[in-house]
């Protein structure tokens, strides 16, 4: 289950720490383990909808190592992506997660996230690898949903 | 005469197994759910095979068979907890029902017993979540205030403002024997001393203590005590409420339905006597037979032995674990008033602490069993500042070889996780 790249995420997370520039900021925690994610996403013309970029995703997080280098696993995956190919990824790694360690992931789409593999055989363990998965599902549909209303505010005046 | 360890773990046919890529077994994880010897096992599988029957109903032999081994087997846990009546042990399903049981009728009754608005519920800041989430519950509903004892950095109860705490106003006061997670062991004459002064009822959460320390209800002075079985070698399934006979007699009944009920007509009912009162419908026999059986294993060992044994064990770990560097044991540092479960932190140089999620999943590859988490006591992870911890925990069949698997184990977690 520890892979080596798991191992080196955990120990130098990539895009850690909170950015001031953000268009939507959640907190998700995993009440099981107490894992908790703090995640800000930042879009490039959110008005495109999903087609908007992914210019970065910076975060503070707590708990073990398997949901500390899945965000930082996460992050690298997602950022620099439009938001309808990043939430394909993600939707790629649930069904990874939710394989009960009967698949191994495609390596082209996931990348490092096919360490993860190993992780869906421990049920206990597959929401921790998640949670940075949810929270980013969550704050790009926030920050999505928070540029339409400015712009109907807009349209309106 | 002391405990002969190797002649019990032969009981116990699970600690034979190997688990992951072929390592011996290291249970750790009592405080969850200790294991059966063979003898409970026995005594479920011979139930079924040639006794089963409803009980109390049929006037045929199995019938009366099953009676008598049921009601047999709560004669053996009155004698275990020195009862003055048999008809004082409720069964139950486990320690949570027996409390909400005590906590939902509390919360029902009429005077003086019932709970209303200007009335005090105290439990403590160490309490298992199944002895703080029926006193919410009740509280809410009836208008009572719940109240509570904080804790110590030493991971003991603070009884500085005792007085204050269990005032003129308080009712009820539900406080639990040992901690599941710190393995403090409370000062309950105290505590009940305060409690009757201020003519409040007691309740006693004795899920950690019953397995591990002569348990005598008498010698606590409580009103209401409660323990499952499978914490003491029993099964799943079966739990125990004793309480008064004065005041189960007087307190409305807590589920209705088959067995609690005297006369029932289409307008009302009228209720059986205790025990069975608080016996509604067809009961778990074969776990009641089961947990009779671990009391008379229990018996057999003599729980001085047993409480002498894991008091040994406890030391023992205590000393190995404060060796590991970067090792905090969360709760009471020495073996003084001290259970059979120690819980801690575990940090390592470069990377700071290593998530008990971690440190649980690395000791199971390595064949160590132990629980990781907030083990059902949030507030008190949430006191010391942890998310979790990693908790070992003890009983009859635990040996000095497996605290020194775990410390092996635990500097196996270090280098793994280290940097």
């Amino acid at each position: 289950m520890y892979q080596e790249i798991i191992l080196d995420h955990y120990r130098h997370p990539h895009h850690k720490g909170l950015r001031d520039e953000f268009g939507a900021e959640v907190h998700h925690v995993n009440p099981t383990c107490g894992d908790e994610v703090t995640l800000r996403v930042h879009l490039t013309d959110p008005r495109r909808g999903e087609d908007a970029m992914v210019r970065d995703v910076s975060y503070e997080s707590a708990g073990c190592s398997i949901s500390q280098a899945s965000a930082s696993v996460m992050a690298d995956l997602v950022i620099g992506k439009s938001v309808g190919e990043a939430l394909k990824v993600g939707d790629a790694f649930l069904e990874l997660m939710q394989s009960k360690g009967a698949a191994e992931g495609d390596e082209d789409v996931l990348e490092d996230a096919v360490a993860f593999a190993g992780v869906s055989k421990f049920p206990a363990r597959v929401k921790c690898a998640l949670l940075s998965w949810m929270a980013f599902k969550d704050a790009s549909a926030q920050a999505l949903a928070a540029d339409a209303v400015r712009q109907t505010k807009e349209d309106g005046q | 005469m002391s405990l002969d360890v190797e002649g019990v773990r032969k009981d116990f046919p699970i600690l034979e197994r190997k688990v992951g890529d072929g390592r011996q077994l290291v249970y750790l994880d009592s405080a969850a759910s200790s294991q059966k010897p063979r003898q409970v096992i026995d005594a479920m599988t011979d139930y079924y095979e040639r006794h089963h029957s409803n009980v109390h109903r049929g006037v045929h032999a199995l019938a009366e068979e099953a009676t008598a081994l049921y009601e047999g087997a709560r004669d053996k846990v009155a004698a275990f907890i020195n009862a003055p009546d048999r008809s004082e042990v409720i069964f139950t399903k486990n320690s949570s029902e027996a409390l909400n049981l005590v906590a939902s009728v509390l919360g029902w009754a009429g005077e003086p017993y019932g709970l209303g608005p200007g009335d005090r519920v105290v439990i403590t800041q160490m309490e298992h979540h199944s002895n703080i989430v029926p006193w919410q519950l009740t509280t809410q509903r009836s208008g009572a205030e719940l109240a509570w004892l904080n804790l110590t950095d030493d991971g003991r109860l603070d009884l500085s403002n005792l007085e204050q705490v269990i005032d003129e106003h308080t009712k009820v006061v539900s406080v639990v024997h040992v901690s599941n997670i710190l393995g403090t062991v409370n000062p309950l004459d105290v505590i009940v001393r305060r409690a009757h002064d201020v003519g409040a009822i007691v309740v006693v959460d004795a899920s950690q203590s019953a397995p591990h320390i002569p348990l005598d209800v008498q010698a606590l002075g409580a009103d209401f005590v409660a323990f499952t079985g499978h914490k003491m070698l029993g099964p799943t399934g079966i739990g125990v409420l004793w309480g008064r006979a004065e005041l189960l007699n007087e307190l409305p009944p807590f589920l209705g339905g088959g067995e609690m009920v005297g006369t029932v007509t289409m307008e009302g009912s009228t209720y059986a006597p205790i025990p069975h009162k608080y016996e509604a419908g067809t009961m778990p026999i074969a776990e009641a037979v089961g947990l009779g059986a671990a009391v008379d294993y229990l018996n057999a060992l003599g729980m001085e032995n047993v409480a002498a044994h894991e008091h040994e064990i406890v030391e023992y770990a205590l000393q190995r674990l404060k060796s590991v560097e970067g090792l905090r044991i969360i709760g009471p540092q020495s073996a003084e008033a001290h259970g059979a479960a120690i819980s801690f932190t575990l940090e390592v140089a470069g990377l700071g602490e290593i998530h008990p999620h971690d440190v649980g999943q690395v000791l199971d590859e390595q064949g160590i069993a132990v629980r990781v988490g907030q083990h059902c006591a949030r507030p008190v992870c949430v006191r010391y500042g942890v998310p979790a911890t990693t908790r070992a925990s003890f009983s009859v069949y635990t040996t000095k070889a497996e605290i020194d698997v775990l410390v092996e184990g635990l500097e196996h977690v270090k280098r793994f996780f280290g940097a």
